[in-house]
């Protein structure tokens, strides 16, 4: 039992780990705050791209969008920083991140908007188009906002999953949450950096999660 | 300049001769729509004229709706022209949205937007279309509230009021474009049988506003009392038409005579 408390819960560990963690902490917050945004306008973009009426545009989107939603995240990030040097481009760790989870978002969040437009009736632009608004202004306007209210538990939920997914940034050495604390724990000999860690993410999404059911009751209300 | 394709020499010549004909605000002319191997309008004609009320009427599958949609062109005809106030708005170089602010249309279903107060479906349209300040729509908009009856409603949503409240509504949100034309399709048919009198009386008005309108309904009584004229269609193509006294009262049709026959029971 105390070897247990010893080597997990050393809260004399965690408190010379805590500086490093709290780096680790404003990386981490620092890339949710570039990717979570990106992927949020480039997924209405992906959705309103793979929903259009020309099949040229509508097929290459969907492809994308399958592609990107078969590919391993950490695949996709370490052929972004390790493989496209081979082309030429050397990205730094930041910069592959955000372009893989650039690549990865469009693309889950692309489906969830798609099937919140397609869960807007017909009726709806067809009102707004014979009171003379546009094909623009009647996304925007009316299907949209409506669109957006359906699905707001999924994408929710999918923020849930980005922000965890940013502690693969680790294998590209950026250093992020999960990268400081896995270098505490190399330097201390000790696994408590690793269970601080845990807490926080815990700490931070805990209530997000608790969102997302809420809002899912509020929309079978 | 290019050769002006025989197309548009026709469609150009039948404008004119739309022009020329000073009576009619909404003209229909060879108008065909076919989905696939199936006809649904097999060219039909009809001339509106300013402030009449014309109640397009059938079986179902007759191509009523069909017709109704095909005027702001929320279905494409296959061929023929839809001239309103002496413009062809099938042709290509039509700006559509433009044209259809001058065609108000009324839905079966309502269709007002869910996320916004009655006020918020009328204003949409005046700021975003004409282009009017806040305050300028807000004003239109309460105005055309007044004129069906729900000026106390303006906050509230969709969800908040009854079907024939939403259907006053948006027929407030159409009427506060000023259009040249409104389009009624089967506005009462999803009504509660209570609901639907306060609609017939805001299309009374409406009408003694003098509104040109064209109506797809079921409400041979109101059609019998109301219009101007009724249509009788059927299988596509008008079978007939006349003041509704003669159409009710002394159909020449056999067809006309047995869908009569039928809806009167």
């Amino acid at each position: 039992m105390d070897a247990i408390r010893q080597q997990f819960f050393d809260f004399d560990i965690m408190r010379q780990a805590w500086p490093m963690l709290l780096e680790g902490l404003v990386m981490t917050g620092l890339i949710c705050l570039v990717v979570i945004p990106i992927g949020l306008l480039a997924g209405i973009g992906a959705a309103l791209l793979s929903l259009s009426e020309r099949r040229i545009v509508r097929w290459p989107s969907i492809a994308f969008v399958d592609l990107f939603r078969a590919l391993p995240p950490i695949v996709l990030l370490i052929f972004v920083y390790a493989g496209l040097p081979f082309a030429g481009i050397r990205p730094s760790p930041f910069e592959a991140v955000a372009i893989a989870f650039l690549l990865n978002n469009a693309a889950y969040y692309g489906e969830i908007y798609r099937a919140g437009i397609l869960s807007i009736g017909r009726g709806q632009s067809e009102a707004a188009r014979s009171t003379g608004l546009g094909a623009g202004q009647t996304m925007l306007y009316v299907v949209l906002p409506q669109a957006v209210r359906n699905v707001l538990p999924d994408l929710v939920s999918n923020t849930v999953e980005v922000v965890k997914l940013t502690s693969i940034a680790s294998v590209v050495s950026l250093a992020e949450l999960l990268y400081q604390a896995d270098m505490a724990r190399s330097v201390t000999y000790n696994a408590s950096p690793i269970v601080a860690a845990a807490g926080i993410y815990l700490v931070i999404l805990w209530p997000l999660v608790r969102l997302v059911s809420r809002l899912e009751r509020r929309i079978a209300a | 300049m290019t050769r002006p394709s025989t197309s548009s020499i026709a469609a150009d010549r039948l404008v004119s001769d739309a022009r020329a004909e000073r009576g009619s605000i909404l003209e229909l002319i060879a108008l065909h729509k076919s989905y696939g191997p199936l006809d649904v309008l097999k060219g039909i004609d009809l001339k509106v004229k300013p402030g009449e009320m014309v109640f397009l009427i059938g079986p179902s599958g007759s191509g009523k709706s069909t017709l109704l949609r095909c005027c702001n062109r929320l279905e494409e005809p296959t061929s023929g022209a839809v001239i309103v106030e002496g413009e062809d708005i099938t042709a290509p170089s039509v700006d559509l949205n433009k044209a259809r602010r001058r065609i108000g249309m009324v839905f079966q279903s309502f269709n007002l937007y869910p996320h916004k107060t009655a006020l918020g479906n009328v204003t949409l349209a005046l700021v975003k279309v004409s282009r009017l300040s806040r305050a300028a729509a807000r004003e239109k908009a309460m105005a055309a509230l007044a004129d069906v009856g729900l000026a106390d409603k303006a906050a509230a949503y969709p969800a908040e009021l009854s079907g024939g409240q939403q259907q006053r509504v948006a027929i407030a949100r159409a009427l506060a474009l000023e259009p040249k034309v409104m389009l009624f399709d089967e506005p009462t048919s999803a009504l509660d049988p209570e609901l639907v009198g306060d609609v017939l009386d805001v299309m009374r008005k409406v009408r003694a506003a003098g509104m040109t309108m064209l109506v797809v309904s079921h409400e041979m009584r109101f059609a019998a009392e109301a219009a101007d004229r009724v249509v009788f269609m059927d299988g596509g193509v008008i079978v007939e038409e006349g003041p509704p006294s003669a159409v009710f009262g002394a159909p020449r049709e056999a067809r006309t005579q047995a869908f009569l026959s039928r809806v009167k029971h």
